[in-house]
C-alpha cells in the first residue's frame, strides 16, 4: 500500500518556533536526541512504512539540510527511481518564492504530476514521533476519504504559534469542525491537535492545488480546509503513541529531557530504525574519575567529568572536575574543566572554558549559539 | 575515466584464525568484531582509502558469509566505485581446473585477472589479522624512490619474540640480503609485517613461475620472497613505526582493546586525521543509568547501561542490568549481562545472555587466563565459567 504513496516533507515551516536553533538552518536540520536531525523521524517513519520517494520542500537555510541528506543513502533514498527529491524555491520575473503552504504546493506540481504513485502523505518536521504511514494510509483508503489529518490529543501550545484543532465524530471520525487559532481555548485542558501530517490522493491534491490556482487561494489552512469542512470528506486520525511537538525552546528542551525516560526511548526507537547521517565517530570514552548517569551520550563522545540528566551529541568532550547537569550539549562541543552547567543547551561547536558556570532553568534553559566560546 | 589503476590492493582474508577459537567458529578472522564498533578487517580497508588506494580485492575462503555482507558494495569505507572499489574474490572454478585457494601466494595467483583488469604498476599484498594505521602511499613512494621489486613492511620487534616472524636482514641502506621465516637464532629483530609491494610485472612473473613449481607450499614468506632474494631482484625494508599488533590470538584481541582505553591511548581510533570507517550500527546514542557507574571504558550506540562497567569494550546494543557488574571484559554487539551478573577478564561474543547471578572469568589478577564465550549462547542463572574456559554451548554449570 505504502509502495503506492510518495511523500512530501516542509523542511522550513515552522522555523520561527525556536528562532535560536533555526537561525541558520531549517527546522527540519534542528539537532535532536544526540545524532538525529528532526527530519530524520518523518523520514524513517517514511521510509519504514514502504515509501521510497520522498520530495523535500526547502526555502531557506537549507544549506545544513542538503549537508545532512546528501544521496539520501542512509536512508536508503538513493534511488534510480525516486529517492530524496530536493524541491528548492522557485521563481522567475512574474513569481516571487512561495510564502505560504498552499503557495510552495503550487510550486510542486510539477514533481507530484510526474509521479505515478496512487496518495501523498504530506508532513513537516516539528513532531517527533513513530508513526506507522501505512497505516494512516490504509485508514485513508478504508473512510473513503479526501483528505486525512493525523491528530494527537495534548495541551494547546504557546499562543504565538500557528495550530489547527480537529473536530473529529467519535464513531466515524469524520472531522466536523476545523478551528485554526482558535482563541477559545482552555490553558491545561487537552485538546485534538493536528500534527501536520496528512495524507490525500495525488489526484485530489494535484485538482485542488489547480482549482486553487485558478481561484487565487493563498492559504491551504484557511481557503481549503475551514471552507470545506462540510463538503470535503475530511478525516481524523487519531495518533495514540508517544507525540513530541516542538513549538518553542522550551518544548525542544522538554522533550529532549523525556528521551531519558525508557518508556518514551522504547517507543521512539524500539523495534526498528531511525536513520541519520553516520559520520564514523569513534565510539565514546568514559575516562577513569568518570560519573555519568541518566544520561544519553552519542558516538565520538570522551567523558572525564561528571554528567547527569543529560543529552551529549555527537563529539562532545567534558574535561575533569566538570559537572554538567540537565543540559543539551550538541555535536563537538567541548566543555573545559572545572566547568559547572545546568540547564544549558549549546548548539554546536560551543567551547565552554575552565571554571566557567552557567545555569539556566526547564523553563528557560540557557541557550549558546552556534561556535561561541565563552 | 582512466581504465589504469596506478596501485591495486590485494588483502588476504580467507584464513580461518583457529587461535580464536569460538570467535571464529562461524566467521573469518577479519569478520571479528574490534574497538565497540569496528570489525578487524575496517583496519587495512581504511588504511587503503586513507593512503588514496580505491582498488581493493578481498580473497575469501573461510566462512565468507559475514564477511561479505558486512563488505556490501564497499560503501562505508567509500570504496563503492564506478571502475576499482572493493571486490570480493571468493575462490572458483574456472575451464580448465577448479581448486581453493592453497596459500597466500596461490590465492593472489588465481586472480591474477582481476589485478590486471587494472593494469597496475604495483600490487599492494595486505593481511586481514593485524590493528594498524599505516599510509601505504607513503610505502609506496619509498618503493619508487628506492627502485625495487619489493618492499616489505617492517618493524622491530623485541629479540625474544623475533622467532615468530618472517625476519629481514638488511643492509644499512635498508635493501634485504636474507629473508629468513621465523628463525630459530634470529639476526636481527625487524620483523615482516606480511605488507608486501610488488612492482606489479615483477609480481606477476614470480607468481607464474611459482605456481608452475611443484614442490612449491605457494606461500609468500616461504616461497616468493625468496625466489625473488635468490634472483637478485631489488629488495627493500620499508620501516613502520607505530602501533602494529596481531589480533590472532585470545589474549592479544582482548590487549588490543584495553590499548584503546584512557585519555591518552596506546592506540587511538579516535584521530580525525585518519578516520577507521566501518560499517555503523543504526542504533540511538548509548543510555547510562542513575544507577551505572562507567569507568576507564569505551561503549558503543545502543548500549543500556545501569550497572557497573570499568575498564572494558562494549560493542552496540550491549545491556548491563542493575547489579550487575563487567570489569576488565570485551563484549560484543547485543550481549546481555543480566542483575547481579559478574562477568571479568573475558571476551564475550554477541548475543550472549548471561543470567542473573552467573560470574563469568575470575580476576584478572587470580592469573587463570581469558574466558571466552562463543556467540548466541546463554549462560544459566548463578552458573560459573572459570577464567580460562571456552564455551560455544549454553551453559548451565558444571
Amino acid at each position: 500500500m505504502a509502495h503506492s504513496t510518495v511523500g512530501v516533507i516542509f523542511s522550513n515551516v515552522h522555523d520561527e518556533n525556536i528562532p535560536e536553533l533555526s537561525r541558520h538552518r531549517t527546522m527540519a536540520s534542528v539537532p535532536f536526541g544526540g545524532r538525529y536531525r528532526l527530519i530524520d523521524f518523518a523520514l524513517s517513519n517514511m521510509v519504514n512504512s514502504g515509501i521510497t520517494t520522498v520530495g523535500i520542500v526547502t526555502k531557506n537555510n537549507y544549506q545544513s539540510l542538503i549537508d545532512h541528506l546528501g544521496s539520501g543513502k542512509e536512508w536508503d533514498l538513493a534511488r534510480k527511481d525516486g529517492g530524496i527529491i530536493l524541491l528548492p524555491p522557485y521563481s522567475d520575473e512574474t513569481d516571487k518564492p512561495y510564502t505560504t503552504r498552499l503557495e510552495a504546493l503550487m510550486s510542486i506540481t510539477g514533481f507530484l504530476n510526474h509521479r505515478k504513485e496512487d496518495y501523498v502523505v504530506i508532513s513537516d518536521c516539528d513532531g517527533i514521533a513513530h508513526m506507522d504511514i501505512a497505516d494512516i494510509v490504509r485508514f485513508h483508503e478504508e473512510k473513503g476519504a479526501d483528505i486525512t489529518m493525523v491528530y494527537h490529543e495534548e495541551k494547546i501550545p504557546c499562543e504565538s504559534s500557528y495550530f489547527i484543532t480537529l473536530e473529529p465524530d467519535k464513531r466515524s471520525g469524520r472531522v466536523k469542525g476545523l478551528k485554526i487559532n482558535p482563541n477559545d481555548l482552555r490553558k491545561g485542558k487537552k485538546y485534538n491537535l493536528y500534527v501536520n501530517v496528512m495524507v490525500m490522493s495525488r489526484e485530489f491534491l494535484v485538482g485542488t492545488i489547480q482549482d486553487a490556482v485558478t481561484r487565487g487561494f493563498s492559504s491551504f489552512g484557511r481557503d481549503i480546509l475551514t471552507k470545506n469542512v462540510d463538503t470535503l470528506k475530511i478525516y481524523g486520525y487519531d495518533f495514540k503513541g508517544y507525540y513530541a511537538g516542538v513549538n518553542s525552546m522550551e518544548d525542544y528542551y522538554r522533550h529532549s529531557m523525556e528521551l531519558l525516560d525508557r518508556k518514551v526511548r522504547d517507543e521512539l526507537f524500539g523495534n526498528r530504525d531511525i536513520y541519520t547521517k553516520v559520520r564514523d565517530s569513534a565510539p565514546s570514552k568514559y575516562l577513569e574519575g568518570a560519573v555519568v548517569r541518566n544520561t544519553l551520550v552519542s558516538d565520538g563522545c570522551v567523558v572525564e567529568g561528571t554528567v547527569e540528566n543529560c543529552i551529549l551529541f555527537r563529539g562532545v568532550k567534558v574535561g575533569k572536575g566538570s559537572v554538567i547537569r540537565n543540559s543539551v550539549i550538541m555535536q563537538d562541543s567541548v566543555i573545559g574543566e572545572n566547568v559547572t552547567l545546568d540547564c544549558v543547551i549549546t548548539d554546536k561547536n560551543v567551547v565552554i572554558r575552565d571554571k566557567r558556570n552557567l545555569a539556566g532553568c526547564a523553563e528557560l534553559p540557557y541557550f549558546i549559539s552556534k561556535g561561541r566560546m565563552l | 575515466m582512466l581504465r589504469k589503476k596506478e596501485c591495486v590492493a590485494m588483502l588476504l582474508a580467507g584464513g580461518q584464525g583457529s587461535r580464536l577459537y569460538a570467535l571464529t567458529n562461524n566467521i573469518a578472522k577479519p569478520a571479528v568484531a574490534f574497538g565497540a564498533k569496528y570489525r578487524i578487517i575496517d583496519f587495512p580497508l581504511s588504511n587503503c582509502i586513507n593512503s588514496g588506494i580505491d582498488t581493493v580485492g578481498v580473497l575469501t575462503q573461510y566462512e565468507p558469509l559475514e564477511l561479505n555482507e558486512y563488505i556490501g558494495n564497499g560503501q562505508p569505507w567509500d570504496l563503492d566505485r564506478a571502475f576499482g572499489g572493493v571486490h570480493i574474490l571468493s575462490p572458483y572454478q574456472a575451464k580448465k581446473k577448479q581448486s581453493w585457494f592453497e596459500g597466500t601466494a596461490n590465492a593472489i595467483y588465481q586472480n591474477m585477472s582481476f589485478m590486471k583488469r587494472y593494469d597496475p604498476d604495483y600490487v599492494l599484498i595486505l593481511g586481514g589479522d593485524h590493528i594498524y594505521k599505516m599510509d601505504y602511499a607513503e610505502m609506496l613512494r619509498a618503493h619508487k624512490a628506492t627502485g625495487a621489486d619489493c618492499t616489505i613492511a617492517a618493524l622491530e620487534v623485541p629479540l625474544s619474540d623475533a622467532s615468530r616472524f618472517g625476519i629481514l636482514n638488511t643492509n644499512p641502506d635498508g635493501s634485504i640480503y636474507q629473508f629468513e621465516e621465523k628463525p630459530k637464532v634470529p639476526k636481527s629483530n625487524l620483523a615482516s609485517m606480511g605488507i608486501y609491494i610488488f612492482t606489479a610485472e615483477k609480481l606477476f612473473k614470480y607468481l607464474e613461475a611459482d605456481d608452475a613449481d611443484p614442490n612449491s607450499e605457494k606461500d609468500f614468506g616461504k616461497n616468493i620472497l625468496p625466489a625473488m632474494l635468490n634472483a637478485g631482484e631489488k629488495m627493500f625494508s620499508y620501516r613502520f613505526k607505530g602501533y602494529w599488533k596481531d589480533v590472532g590470538t585470545i589474549a592479544s584481541l582482548w590487549e588490543s582493546n584495553m590499548d584503546l582505553l584512557g585519555r591518552d591511548p596506546v592506540f587511538d581510533v579516535g584521530d580525525h586525521d585518519w578516520k577507521i570507517h566501518s560499517r555503523n550500527p543504526l542504533a540511538p546514542p548509548e543510555y547510562i543509568g542513575p544507577t551505572a557507574v562507567v569507568e576507564n571504558s569505551m561503549i558503543a550506540l545502543g548500549c543500556e547501561i545501569e550497572g557497573t562497567v570499568v575498564h572494558s569494550v562494549l560493542s552496540s546494543n550491549v545491556v548491563v542490568e542493575e547489579g550487575a557488574t563487567v570489569r576488565d571484559a570485551v563484549l560484543m554487539a547485543g550481549t546481555v549481562v543480566k542483575r547481579g551478573a559478574v562477568v571479568e577478564y573475558c571476551v564475550v561474543d554477541e548475543n550472549v545472555v548471561i543470567e542473573e547471578g552467573a560470574h563469568v572469568g575470575e580476576p584478572r589478577e587470580a592469573d587463570t587466563g581469558i574466558a571466552v564465550l562463543g556467540r548466541n549462547i546463554t549462560v544459566a542463572a548463578g552458573a560459573k565459567v572459570k577464567g580460562g574456559n571456552i564455551i560455544d554451548k549454553d551453559y548451565k554449570g558444571e
